[in-house]
This record gives C-alpha cells, structure tokens and sequence, in this order.
C-alpha cells in the first residue's frame, strides 16, 4: 500500500510548489500514471482523497491520464506496446537492448485552482502557466 | 475564479533526489549500498547471513540494515557475523524510503564501511518504487515461490540489476523449472545476470558478494530497459520515475514524448471532464 506515500508526495508538491500561496482551493489534479509505474489507479484514488483532508486540496478530484507502456529497440528500431507483464525483449529481433519510450511516468501534470482573495493575480512566478478560464 | 496550472513535477521526485544526494555522499566515503527486495519467506536474511560471514573471513568491512514491521529477529540473526548491523522498525510501513534509511546512518554506520547491505522490507510491490541510493539492487526469489513469479511482480523484477535464486538445495524437491524462470526473468528484464544460491550450502554467497564488490570498486551495474527512460534525474540506477525537470521546485514546460501543452492542461471545467478511465 505504497500508494499513501505517494498520494501524501502528491499532495506535499502541490502545496510546496511557489505558486502555492495563491492556489486558495484546489478542486482538480491531474496525474500522468505509467503502465510501468507500479501504481494501482483505485488504490491511488482513494489514498489520495485521505491525503487531502485538512488542506488546500480537500475534496480535490484527482484525474488520471493512463500511459501505455512502449518500447524502442535501438538496433533494429522496431517499437512495440509493453503490455502487462512487459515484453522487454524485441518481439522482432529478440535483442535486449530496448529501452522505454513511456509507461513510468508518475507525474503532476497540471491543478485547477480557485484563486485565493489574497492573491493579485500576479503572485505566480513567470515559469508557472496560468490560464483564466 | 478558476485557474489552470501547468505543473510538471514527478511524485516520487523528492524521494529520489534525496536517494541521489545520499548515494553521492555514501559514494564519497567509499561506502556502497546494496539493496534486496524480495517476498516474505524468501531466504533474504539467511543469505545475508552468509554474505555478511564470508566478507567478515575476508576482511571486507560490511554492515547490514534490516527492516521489518515488528520484531528484531533478523538483526539478532544477522548480529552472529561480528559486523554491525541495526535494526529498522518501520511500524507497518510496507516499504524503506531514501530518508528514512538516511536517518538510520547518521551516528552508527562506521566510516571504512565499504558495503551496506539494507534488507528491505519483504515485499515485492512497493519497495521496487523507492530508490533508496543503493547503487546494486538485488531481487531474490526462492525455488518455492514458482517460475512465474517475474512476470506476476514485473516492477521489481524488471528494475533489478541482478536477480538471486535462493535455496536452490531444495530445487529438485520441488520441481523448480530454471530454464522456464529465467526466460520470465529476460521478458522483463534482458540481460540480467541470475545467480543461483543456496545459503545452507554456501553455493553462489561468493558470487553475489564478488558483484557487489564489483560495483563498489566502479564498475557499472547492469541498467535494466525499464529503467532506460530518459530521466533527467541523473541518478545512475535511474530507479527514479520519468522526470521532466530534475528538481522539485523547477515548475516549467518540458514536456515528454512530444504532447503539446494542450494534452496537459484542464481546459474544461472539471464538471465537464469526460468520464475516467479505471484500472
């Protein structure tokens, strides 16, 4: 049940990141989740939603992006769906030497927010897209 | 007032720099960790036992971390080879983290250590998730727990950089099949060495230790396909998940495999985002 530790990672980024102090609500998160990552969506899921409690996110809604594994054989250049177990070898020239295109990915890609009625709207650091919508 | 932001940081970024920082400062003093995963009941303690005796005979300075739920079983076992060796409580944590192990060092492990062995938790899901610094990761399986049991925990498994086969004196007993569980280990895994073991024998203990001295004096372990993912983290296992920036608090635009910031933004509210996807 290693999904606590990283719903309480996820939360700990969001709240930590500079852009923190004008978040006011978090209502959404979005997660690119890896075939390969070694994490269970549901488990995460409900994690997550404990994790929340008690701060900017509370209640947030936690969606995930599912990204299939891939691979790329460098010698003969075929590419291939890992699947799940993983082929790891070159289904067309047997060869070990693959390497992943995508499938361990474990990342916060994206949060909406409402913005807080302290911000200024201009408290976010350039590097930081905010888009109104 | 809604707003979209773009954030992108990895989860496990934070675990994994400190993994880094604490296998760079290990490296500095000359200590090298050894990391071992494997099921419950697999015969990780008996075989570091054994480890931990031939490289006492040997001179080689090795300690030994052990981590359990409850009871100090395994370092009252592991205390017979005259090394130092600590015990880990992790209170019904099911998995050691970089920090935690780093808490453990301070103060007790001696400077001329030249291996660490850290027994982790038994279990093979989510230990494989957490780079702990080791610069060797050993997965053991038992003759006992079925040729299939690669491909059943492909994570662990598949980021191993060498993978042990313990009580392998009892093999014929139960019908162990090498051939069959080696192939499952090179499905997600190519390339992986496997080595055989018996700790009641005292068949392959020389082998694993040679590899992990190997590694300690520079050489490079073997990088598994599921851990060639391009991460920018820099760490040199590359246990560490897909990475777009190599430290927590870079925010930015570096994204992978070629999406454009459309595919990474919440552009609908989020009332109206289509219905998910389960696992």
């Amino acid at each position: 049940m290693h999904e606590m530790s990283i719903a309480v990672a996820m939360v700990e980024q969001v709240t930590e990141s500079p852009a923190a102090d004008g978040y006011g609500t978090v209502s959404a998160v979005r997660l690119r989740l890896g075939e390969l990552a070694g994490v269970v969506a549901d488990s995460l899921r409900f994690c997550f939603s404990l994790a929340c409690a008690g701060t900017v996110l509370d209640g947030a809604e936690l969606l995930i992006d599912h990204v299939p594994g891939r691979a790329r054989c460098g010698p003969c250049g075929a590419e291939w769906a890992t699947g799940m177990p993983p082929q790891l070898c070159c289904p067309q020239c047997d060869g070990g030497r693959a390497e992943l295109v995508q499938g361990r990915e474990l990342q916060i890609v994206g949060l909406r927010h409402t913005r807080s009625d302290t911000a200024d709207g201009a408290a976010h650091p350039a590097s930081v897209q905010v888009k109104e919508s | 007032m809604c707003r979209v932001v773009d954030l992108q940081q990895a989860v496990l970024v934070k675990n994994d720099e400190r993994a880094g920082t604490l296998r760079t400062e290990l490296a500095a003093r000359g200590t090298t960790v050894v990391n071992l995963l494997s099921s419950p009941g697999s015969g990780k303690t008996a075989l570091l036992e054994a480890e931990l005796a031939l490289a006492a005979s040997r001179g080689v300075p090795v300690a030994a971390l052990t981590a359990d739920l409850a009871t100090e079983h395994d370092a009252e076992r592991l205390s017979r080879a005259g090394v130092p060796v600590k015990q880990v409580l992790t209170d019904g944590l099911c998995h050691l983290e970089a920090d935690m192990l780093r808490a453990q060092l301070d103060g007790w492990l001696p400077d001329e250590t030249r291996l660490l062995f850290v027994e982790n938790v038994g279990n093979l899901v989510c230990p494989a998730s957490y780079d702990l610094g080791e610069s060797l990761r050993v997965v053991l399986a038992s003759v006992t727990e079925g040729e299939d049991k690669p491909l059943k925990y492909p994570t662990a498994f598949g980021l191993a950089q060498l993978v042990v086969v313990t009580k392998d004196d009892i093999a014929e007993a139960v019908g162990f099949d090498e051939d069959a569980f080696r192939a499952n280990v090179r499905q997600v895994n190519p390339g992986v060495e496997v080595v055989l073991t018996s700790a009641r024998r005292g068949t392959g203990v020389g082998m694993v230790l040679e590899r992990a001295l190997a590694v300690a004096g520079g050489e490079r372990a073997h990088r598994p396909v599921m851990a060639r993912t391009g991460s920018a983290s820099g760490d040199v296992t590359g246990f560490g998940h897909t990475h777009a920036h190599p430290h927590a608090q870079d925010l930015g635009h570096e994204h992978l495999h070629g999406h454009g910031h459309e595919d990474l933004h919440l552009h609908t509210p989020v009332a109206g985002v289509p219905a998910r996807s389960h696992s």
